[in-house]
């Protein structure tokens, strides 16, 4: 199953890890990440976008809560080093 | 903060000017009555007065009701406004009693609510939706051949808007086929605002829960490839869903599931028959289905209106009005879908309309977790319907239903 991510970066941790992005084609506008993460994302229109500067970022399990709810699965949530997918999980 | 409470053009207009610290009388909501699918213009004039107006629902507190696009999208995807904190308040509702079990995924705020949300959203995915469309396809070709070989009309409620989405939901949740007239008496039940008194609707309630938590248990036991045995392995691995809540969500998936669509069904074809030249548009070319469904979704008004209130957890300026801390707000969908501001001539059925966000699954965190399969049955319920009945029309007398949160045909008799 599903590897626990620490809510934040591991202590001390400022290492920007994950890279998110919004698939502006497939995101319906459904409000939900910008509900979850309003630090992150923002609705200016009809489709989500993640806030200038906050693309990358540590490790940070509710970057995935808000990929898996997407309902349109148009959250990717990358491994910056690797380029693995961590975020919708499986 | 200056407060804005006064309208320019009061709703009754017999009130004196109130001070701009109380909140001017609330007129009685919901609006929309009767048969048919009209807007009532109470909304046209909120939204062109101040979007935000007071009303009282048949029981509860006095609310604010946010009609315009901008508002509604503001006030649910706000973390100022609060789900779960209307159960510490006399929550506007329909019914005497409490509407929603406080344990509930509707009655949560994050991050409560998110964990259960990620958990049921892996595993109701998209994937999982789409990979019953070909299901589907078959039911409603199947449900449609039925009919014809039995005449030339049918009661298109009874013998096709409601066994799809009940047989959908159930193949969904892994609910054996024979069990479905049962749960449907159940759901109807829980969802009735008149038509039974509350020990019924409990009782309802209560029927629907045992029969779920036998069927966890057996799950639980043999699992199968169905969304409860999902669920039960998302709790299981991580320990995250407890028994009661994975029983709620069961539950839920099945009300919301199927009374929504059902009667969506029917409504999207009494739309599209007072508009002829829509239905031969979609016969012609099902390939215009998807955005139409997407357009009739918005045009309908099928909620009743004035559940699910947000509670303010300070005070919030919402469209220039100021909402306290302690007060409720409810959301118009149905007259945000409708704003001028937001849709042009949003009065006209337009099929291939672009860009069209309507706010009818929602807006924020509890964005309508099965969009997806409404969807997926909506389009594939319009596409057998133009291509094996394209000359559908009405035969006879379409009674609407009363005493229920949503609008739509009770019967509908068709032909074709």
């Amino acid at each position: 199953m599903t590897a626990r991510v620490p809510a934040r970066g591991p202590e001390g941790c400022t290492d920007p890890a994950w890279h998110v992005e919004v698939d502006q084609d497939q995101c319906i506008g459904s409000g939900m990440c910008v509900a979850l993460l309003p630090k992150r994302f923002v609705l200016p229109g009809d489709a989500a976008r993640v806030l200038p500067g906050a693309a990358d970022g540590v490790p940070d399990e509710a970057l995935l809560d808000a990929a898996d709810s997407c309902p349109a699965l148009a959250i990717t949530v990358t491994d910056r080093a690797t380029g693995r997918i961590v975020g919708p999980r499986p | 903060m200056y407060v804005v409470y006064e309208r320019e053009t009061p709703l009754t207009s017999t009130t004196p000017p109130t001070p701009p610290t109380t909140p001017p009388d609330p007129v009685p909501y919901p609006f929309n009555k009767g048969p048919g699918l009209a807007m009532h213009e109470a909304y046209a004039r909120a939204r062109e007065s101040d979007g935000m107006i007071r009303v009282q629902m048949p029981y509860g507190e006095p609310a604010w009701l946010a009609t315009r696009y901008a508002d509604v999208r503001a006030v649910l995807s706000d973390h100022r406004f609060s789900r779960a904190a209307a159960q510490e308040h006399d929550e506007p509702r329909h019914t005497p009693g409490a509407g929603v079990e406080s344990d509930s995924i509707l009655s949560m705020d994050p991050p409560d609510h998110t964990r259960l949300r990620t958990l049921v959203s892996r595993a109701f995915t998209k994937q999982r939706v789409e990979q019953l469309r070909p299901w589907v396809r078959r039911l409603t070709g199947d449900l449609l051949a039925g009919l014809r070989a039995r005449g030339d009309t049918a009661d298109l409620v009874e013998d096709f808007a409601l066994p799809l989405p009940i047989a959908v939901i159930c193949e969904l949740l892994g609910v054996p086929a024979a069990d479905r007239p049962r749960f449907r008496e159940w759901s109807d039940g829980v969802l009735s605002t008149s038509r039974l008194t509350q020990e019924e609707q409990y009782a309802n309630m209560l029927a629907l829960r045992d029969y779920i938590t036998g069927h966890v248990a057996a799950r639980r036991l043999v699992p199968k490839d169905d969304l409860i045995s999902a669920l039960i392995a998302a709790r299981d691995a991580d320990d995250r869903l407890g028994e009661q809540e994975l029983v709620n969500l069961c539950v839920g998936i099945l009300i919301a599931g199927h009374e929504t669509t059902a009667s969506q069904i029917p409504n999207f074809v009494h739309v599209l028959l007072h508009h002829p030249e829509e239905w031969r548009s979609l016969r012609d070319d099902p390939g215009l289905i998807p955005a139409a469904v997407e357009e009739l979704t918005r045009f309908v008004p099928l909620i009743v209106g004035g559940a699910f209130a947000r509670y303010a957890t300070e005070d919030v300026e919402v469209g220039g009005v100021l909402v306290r801390e302690g007060e409720p707000v409810i959301v118009a969908t149905n007259a945000a879908n409708r704003d001028p501001a937001r849709f042009e001539d949003p009065e006209e059925l337009r099929l291939d309309r672009t860009a069209n966000q309507h706010v009818t699954f929602g807006h924020g965190v509890h964005h309508c977790l099965g969009a997806p399969l409404a969807r997926l049955e909506l389009q594939e319920a319009l596409r057998a319907l133009t291509a094996t009945m394209p000359g559908l029309r009405v035969a006879g007398e379409v009674v609407w239903k009363e005493g229920m949160l949503v609008r739509a045909p009770s019967r509908m008799t068709v032909g074709w």
